[in-house]
């Protein structure tokens, strides 16, 4: 190219020496200081890779003399994280539950930390929403079988339901009435009736009626005289509008015939004593949350 | 610019030294600078009373809380579009003014015009104008050169520094700041904003200059869209100039070899091109290295005045009035170059989107309302039958002080509503929560109602500020999802 030096006439400037079809290239070159920075470039990759993790070996990379790499700076960042949890969640094992709504900072951290357990923990039974489903206790309404105090929900979460390990689980037992032939058929279709005219789902009728008796006989002693439930045996209320295994005849019928038993792990073992205090919080804060025995300072605030 | 005299690949930069000029053009450019500076400088440091709630610096680009802050005016994140409508008037504008009077940003008021003048103000003021300038950059390095160079890049780093560091105090509170920054307590990133903002002044006003217009600018390859046949350029009006003669006296003409009558108005004094701030040769017509400062006009003009001829040989012109000069005819007036189809439109679109802003501006609300449903479970059956739905309810109180909201529900009957982790025991119609002086309040709210069809009803959130002196209101629709008909 430098041999042979062809000066374009138009513009005064040289040309690079290729011709195609009569074109020529002019040489119009590039500043200098482009050139030094492309090599500045080429000096700083080589660095970089020296200083980093780049070369793949055959188990593993180098591991860059600055001894950086993404993983142990994420431990770090853990690390650091725990932290600067620790005292909070220190606080709140320290904090009985019921005094945990009198101190903002305290419950949000505890529902915000319960959410995350039970993202983890309980949505495949509850739902991510913790809506439930058919056997699964919609934890947002306002309906509990054991009671939906603080206390209550965290002794719940805590021990399970018929959870066999542990004599402190919550237990009930409703009899097979119709497997175990407590009850006939034509009993069983009865006091179904009359459960459902408790409900207001259907007028009293003749079969309600005589289911009346039946009622009275057999499932007063846990559900109470007037069907409204007892916690303490986690009788579920009948009178209301919320069904865990449906409230239509055939489900109560298959319900009054073989019972439920539904089953709840003790989460305590697994989780400690401070998670199922967060997750009881959170469950509390889902918006039917009761009111516990004791007073509680301050309205709890939420999120 | 040369570029063909080089046979590497690379090319060395040709330094340039632009001899000083007086005249019109340089005045203005002057004056630009000043107040260019003066803006950049000053601003961050005016102060604006917003009451006990909110900043008082005038221009502040609070990026920790997402608000700016131009005087009166506040800027909500949601409303980052006045920032966009700014930045298209500023396109816009800029296209207007170059289909007026083609690259005038380049040649007055693009930061590296207005940083590189100040630098060759501060060279000529170390080492003298362009002889002496050319002189020391050809003596060899001893210590007088030495003391020079070390001088003139203490000044430049001087400016530099100030420069990088004017441009933190628009993010945060500039007293504030200040001492922070003295004391070394202010945040890594004012420290790295300072260094780079040095370093890029320092590197490209002081060194690169004419180099950052021509190869790193994309403006000059994108300009001439803007421009057509009626745009002003600076203009070497060759049929008046060329033939070019060496000297003023008519004796030595003949030498030449050219008749008087024939010779043009260029006596080829080359002043034009020794004080082009990035080097080049108007005559050549033109160009991309022209930045249109028009200092080359200033230049002539005295040269022009000197040997009696008229001025303007080299000039704002068009296109246009150079084919007439040509051909004998008068230039146009102004006004007739203003009134040019492309510069009207640039101006409507520029003058329609102001006039929008200003609009919406004076319109906009102070207090809004949003409500985000809540979908998992999207409802929630109580025991009495009644349904519940819950909502996050945003309440943005955009005014400088605190404010009591009341929020309530319309359109759903029977409906009562409550928050904050209380009961359903406590639930009222209405519910008043005191959001905070400029600030976002997110309310997680329940509202429970008798469902009255199956399926979702909509009904509407309404917010009301409780102030006597400027009560103010907002609503949104939200739906009320309930169980299907089995």
């Amino acid at each position: 190219m430098a041999d042979n030096k062809s000066i374009d006439q138009a513009t005064g400037t040289e040309t690079v020496g290729h011709e195609w079809d009569g074109i020529q290239e002019l040489n119009t070159p590039l500043p200098r200081w482009w050139l030094w920075t492309f090599y500045a470039s080429i000096v700083w990759a080589i660095a970089y890779t020296v200083a980093f993790p780049a070369w793949p070996l055959v188990s593993r990379a180098t591991a860059g003399v600055l001894h950086w790499s993404s993983r142990g700076q994420l431990d770090q960042e853990l690390a650091a994280d725990a932290a600067r949890k620790a005292p909070l969640l220190k606080a709140i094992a320290a904090t009985p539950i019921e005094q945990l709504p009198g101190k903002p900072q305290l419950w949000q951290a505890a529902v915000e930390g319960g959410h995350a357990a039970f993202r983890n923990n309980c949505t495949q039974c509850h739902g991510t929403g913790a809506a439930g489903s058919k056997g699964y206790p919609n934890l947002n309404d306002d309906d509990w079988l054991w009671g939906g105090d603080l206390k209550a929900i965290q002794y719940t979460i805590a021990n399970g339901v018929r959870n066999p390990d542990h004599p402190q689980t919550r237990t009930s037992q409703m009899p097979s009435f119709g497997r175990d032939g407590l009850l006939q058929p034509n009993e069983i279709s009865d006091v179904v009736a009359y459960v459902r005219t408790i409900s207001h789902q259907q007028p009293a009728n003749a079969e309600a009626r005589r289911g009346a008796a039946i009622f009275a006989a057999n499932c007063a002693a846990c559900h109470g005289a007037t069907g409204t439930g007892n916690r303490a045996v986690g009788a579920p209320n009948l009178t209301d509008s919320i069904w865990l295994y449906g409230g239509d005849e055939a489900s109560l019928t298959n319900t009054v015939t073989n019972a439920h038993y539904g089953v709840m792990p003790r989460w305590e073992a697994k989780l400690g004593p401070t998670q199922v205090k967060m997750l009881a919080a959170y469950v509390y804060s889902l918006g039917g949350g009761e009111r516990a025995p004791v007073q509680i300072a301050g309205a709890p605030p939420k999120r | 610019m040369g570029l063909g005299k080089n046979s590497g690949l690379y090319e060395k930069r040709q330094p340039v030294f632009p001899k000083a000029v007086d005249g019109r053009f340089r005045r203005f450019k002057w004056l630009v600078m000043v107040a260019a500076l003066t803006i950049y400088y000053v601003t961050p440091w005016l102060r604006w009373d917003r009451g006990a709630y909110a900043p008082n610096q005038a221009v502040l680009v609070d990026l920790a809380h997402r608000r700016f802050f131009f005087g009166p005016i506040e800027i909500w994140p949601h409303e980052f579009y006045y920032v966009a409508g700014l930045l298209i008037m500023a396109g816009v504008g800029l296209f207007m003014v170059t289909s007026i009077v083609g690259r005038a940003w380049c040649g007055y008021a693009c930061p590296q015009t207005v940083w590189t003048d100040l630098f060759q103000h501060i060279e000529r003021f170390v080492d003298g104008d362009r002889n002496a300038q050319l002189k020391l950059a050809k003596a060899p390095w001893g210590p007088a050169k030495a003391a020079r160079r070390l001088t003139k890049w203490s000044l430049f780093l001087l400016v530099s520094v100030l420069t990088g560091g004017a441009w933190i105090f628009y993010f945060a509170d500039a007293p504030t700041l200040a001492r922070e920054f003295l004391a070394g307590d202010a945040p890594y990133v004012a420290y790295a904003t300072v260094a780079l903002l040095t370093t890029t002044t320092f590197v490209f006003g002081g060194f690169m200059r004419e180099q950052v217009c021509i190869y790193m600018c994309p403006w000059p390859r994108i300009q001439t869209a803007m421009m057509d046949e009626r745009t002003l350029i600076v203009t070497y009006k060759d049929w008046r100039g060329e033939p070019r003669g060496r000297g003023r006296r008519p004796a030595t003409l003949d030498d030449l070899g050219a008749s008087p009558e024939k010779l043009g108005d260029c006596i080829d004094c080359n002043q034009c091109v020794a004080v082009c701030p990035t080097g080049i040769d108007i005559r050549e017509g033109p160009q991309i290295g022209c930045i249109t400062c028009a200092l080359c006009i200033d230049a002539c003009d005295q040269v022009m005045t000197k040997i009696g001829k008229p001025r303007g040989l080299i000039d704002y012109a068009t296109l246009e009035d150079c084919a007439a000069e040509k051909a004998g005819r008068a230039p146009r007036r102004l006004s007739k170059v203003l009134s040019h189809p492309r510069t009207l439109i640039y101006f409507a679109v520029w003058g329609g989107v102001g006039a929008a802003m200003l609009f919406s501006v004076g319109d906009r609300a102070r207090l809004t309302i949003s409500a985000q449903h809540q979908r998992n479970p999207s409802f929630v059956q109580l025991s009495d039958g009644h349904v519940r739905n819950g909502y996050t309810v945003k309440l943005r109180n955009m005014e400088g002080r605190p404010r009591a909201i009341e929020v309530s529900v319309a359109g759903l009957p029977g409906a009562v509503l409550w928050t904050d982790g209380g009961s359903r025991a406590q639930a009222t119609d209405r519910l008043t929560a005191t959001v905070p002086a400029d600030s976002l309040a997110k309310l997680p709210i329940f509202v429970v109602a008798p469902l009255v069809d199956e399926g979702s009803e909509s009904f509407e959130f309404r917010a009301r500020a409780l102030t006597k002196d400027h009560p103010e209101t907002a609503a949104v629709r939200a739906e009320f999802e309930g169980p299907e008909e089995q």
